[in-house]
């Protein structure tokens, strides 16, 4: 018996282990995961801790080194004000996470609570999913840039702004799988056992919207910080001196045929981070879907 | 007074009917359906898909509450007290404390992102108010019972890690943690193969005669029935057409439903190439069930008085009842035969 018992824990042993072979193989086979990642975390560990060992204050006009090519002193260049451009993206990079991330974070939280309960209660269903039909219906920047114009531009009015935009979309994605949960015997089994419906809800049905939520909120961040920029440059984001990738575009506009690196150098920074938080939804999505094996679909 | 009626019946169905609405029409899934079940007693429901069994189940939890429109009538009383009645926030105290279920599939019925001794804790916690260390405990203590082996490891487990008679044992002992007074089993062995099935039927068959706890035994299986329940109701498009005990009604099956229910269960003598038994036709949808006897579209002997007129609940014998023309009045002479 003691044998048995042994060989049959052997066995269960082996299985995790080409569990977790397997499972180092998919994420090897997703490159798009691991790039997306690494770039993800490189642009946050730069703008944490570039601003704390450069002293240089992105703020600091040096009119006679206005508009310097990049190099010399100066990594990107200077802009029309004479201020380091290098640093200036770096700050950019620290509001720019600040405002996608909250925006992520709020609008998942929001639109976890309102997509599940939507998924339950029918008639709450309804009232939900009406009010969220009709937010999605104006484009996002439109009800951002009204939204602002009611409240007063800041950074955290930009990210309730936004919230208020990303939600409704968070909301139906969770709603649309919480419905297919809640269809599952073990809901039922659960209910049977006399479960609170807060209960089914928060223990039961949650766990299973958690992986497309992962992939929605990376997604998020991403289209927040692009909107954020867009704000910004229409003056409509964060207030005017305070460095801000849209900012720094929308200032470059004048003078960009002169100095084209105070264009380049910010849009880039756009273009990389939002390519890697997109490389990184894609990945997660691949990596969390347990029919895609090994990098590939199976048939 | 009360004290004595607790004593006779722990759940009492009185005429219930239980109906949806299907293109602005309540269709009843259940038709006027009446038993009693007595402490440490199993009783067996057999039926085709679809002949309200299932229902009637869940009906007595209220489980069909929650999602769709269901309209009650009749009385189910559960300790003296209707259960149709109360609210459904007071029904959850009766789920899993008074009244289990334990259902066909039970991979599909344990959530797969929780442990094992997790669910079966959390049940505990719930309607007992214990800690969570002590619930622990009494988990191990469930799982033992049930005849896992090495419990405390199982504890760690999630459900996909173990076999389908594990998962059942599992639901099980999730089900007996808080010691309920009634255990409905909807179908518990369909989805295990026959040694399995063999193993769950003995641990409910033991528990019940050891905890004491009543069972409502749901199946499409005679073979099944006349192993575990001591007494039988088969049912047949939402009605009771017979009831008995074990014995009684398989010696002597009297309608013709039943009969030809016993006559389907294959056995060894049967000729090589010959044709299995079995009761023609299907059962008839909701929408157009026949206007006298609901069994008369499929049955041999069905006449004008069947297809016309429902047929009475008789008693042939103490504890024997049919429902069924060929019983009633005088009509008792006439020939029923077997096969």
């Amino acid at each position: 018996m003691l044998i048995r018992r042994k060989s049959i824990s052997a066995a269960s042993e082996a299985i995790f282990r080409e569990q977790r072979t397997l499972k180092k193989e998919k994420l090897l086979a997703n490159p798009a995961l691991i790039i997306g990642f690494v770039g993800f975390v490189l642009i946050v560990l730069l703008a944490v801790f570039v601003p704390i060992f450069n002293s240089t204050d992105p703020n600091a006009m040096e009119v006679t080194k206005r508009l310097q090519p990049p190099g010399d002193g100066y990594l990107f260049g200077t802009d029309e004000f004479g201020r380091d451009l290098f640093v200036r993206v770096m700050y950019g990079a620290r509001v720019s996470l600040w405002v996608g991330g909250c925006v992520a974070i709020f609008s998942c939280v929001l639109g976890t609570i309102i997509g599940i309960y939507a998924s339950y209660f029918k008639v709450l269903d309804q009232i939900l999913m009406r009010i969220c039909d009709g937010l999605i219906a104006i484009p996002g920047i439109l009800l951002a840039i009204a939204l602002i114009a009611a409240l007063g531009t800041s950074s955290w009015n930009v990210i309730l702004a936004l919230t208020i935009v990303y939600t409704p979309s968070v909301a139906r994605t969770v709603r649309v799988s919480a419905l297919v949960i809640k269809e599952q015997a073990y809901v039922e089994a659960a209910k049977v056992q006399g479960f609170s419906n807060f209960r089914i809800l928060w223990r039961m049905i949650l766990p299973g919207v958690i992986s497309p939520l992962t992939v929605q909120a990376s997604f998020i961040f991403a289209q927040a910080i692009i909107s954020e920029a867009s704000l910004s440059f229409l003056g409509a984001g964060i207030p005017a001196p305070a460095a801000s990738w849209g900012n720094m575009l929308e200032s470059s506009k004048m003078v960009f045929s002169r100095a084209p690196w105070t264009m380049i150098c910010p849009g880039a920074a756009v273009i990389l981070c939002v390519l890697s938080l997109n490389l990184l939804g894609d990945g997660l999505r691949d990596y969390l879907d347990p029919k895609v094996k090994g990098g590939k679909k199976k048939a | 007074m009360m004290e004595e009626k607790k004593n006779e019946t722990l759940l009492e169905i009185k005429e219930l009917k239980v109906s949806f609405p299907v293109h602005k029409k309540w269709l009843p899934a259940v038709d006027g359906v009446s038993l009693e079940i007595h402490p440490g007693e199993i009783t067996g429901i057999v039926g085709e898909s679809g002949s309200g069994k299932s229902v009637m189940s869940q009906s007595i939890l209220r489980l069909r509450d929650h999602d769709t429109a269901v309209r009650y009538e009749g009385e189910i009383l559960f300790e003296g007290e209707n259960l149709l009645q109360k609210p459904l926030f007071r029904m959850r105290d009766i789920r899993g404390n008074q009244i289990s279920v334990i259902f066909q599939d039970p991979l599909n019925s344990l959530s797969p992102v929780h442990t094992v001794g997790n669910q079966i804790s959390e049940v505990l916690i719930l309607h007992k108010q214990l800690s969570k260390e002590e619930a622990g405990k009494r988990s191990i203590q469930m799982l033992k019972m049930t005849g896992i082996p090495d419990p405390e490891a199982c504890m760690k487990k999630y459900p996909f890690e173990l076999s389908g008679g594990m998962q059942q044992r599992v639901m099980i002992a999730m089900a007996l943690a808080c010691e309920p007074k009634l255990l409905i089993a909807d179908e518990p062995t369909t989805a295990l193969d026959v040694t399995i099935q063999e193993q769950i039927l003995h641990l409910i068959r033991d528990l019940n005669e050891r905890l004491g706890m009543s069972v409502l035994f749901i199946t499409h299986d005679m073979g099944v029935v006349s192993r575990i329940c001591h007494s039988v109701k088969v049912m047949y498009l939402g009605q009771v057409v017979e009831e008995a005990q074990t014995q009684e009604l398989f010696e002597n099956p009297c309608h013709p439903y039943t009969q030809g229910l016993l006559a389907c269960i294959p056995h060894l003598r049967v000729e090589r190439g010959k044709e299995l038994p079995v009761i023609q036709g299907s059962v008839p949808s909701l929408s157009n069930i026949p206007e006298g006897c609901h069994f008369c579209t499929r049955c041999r002997l069905a006449d004008d008085t069947c297809r016309n007129c429902p047929p009475p609940l008789v008693e042939i014998s103490p504890g024997h009842k049919v429902k069924c023309w060929k019983y009633a009045d005088g009509a008792k002479e006439r020939e029923v035969t077997a096969s």
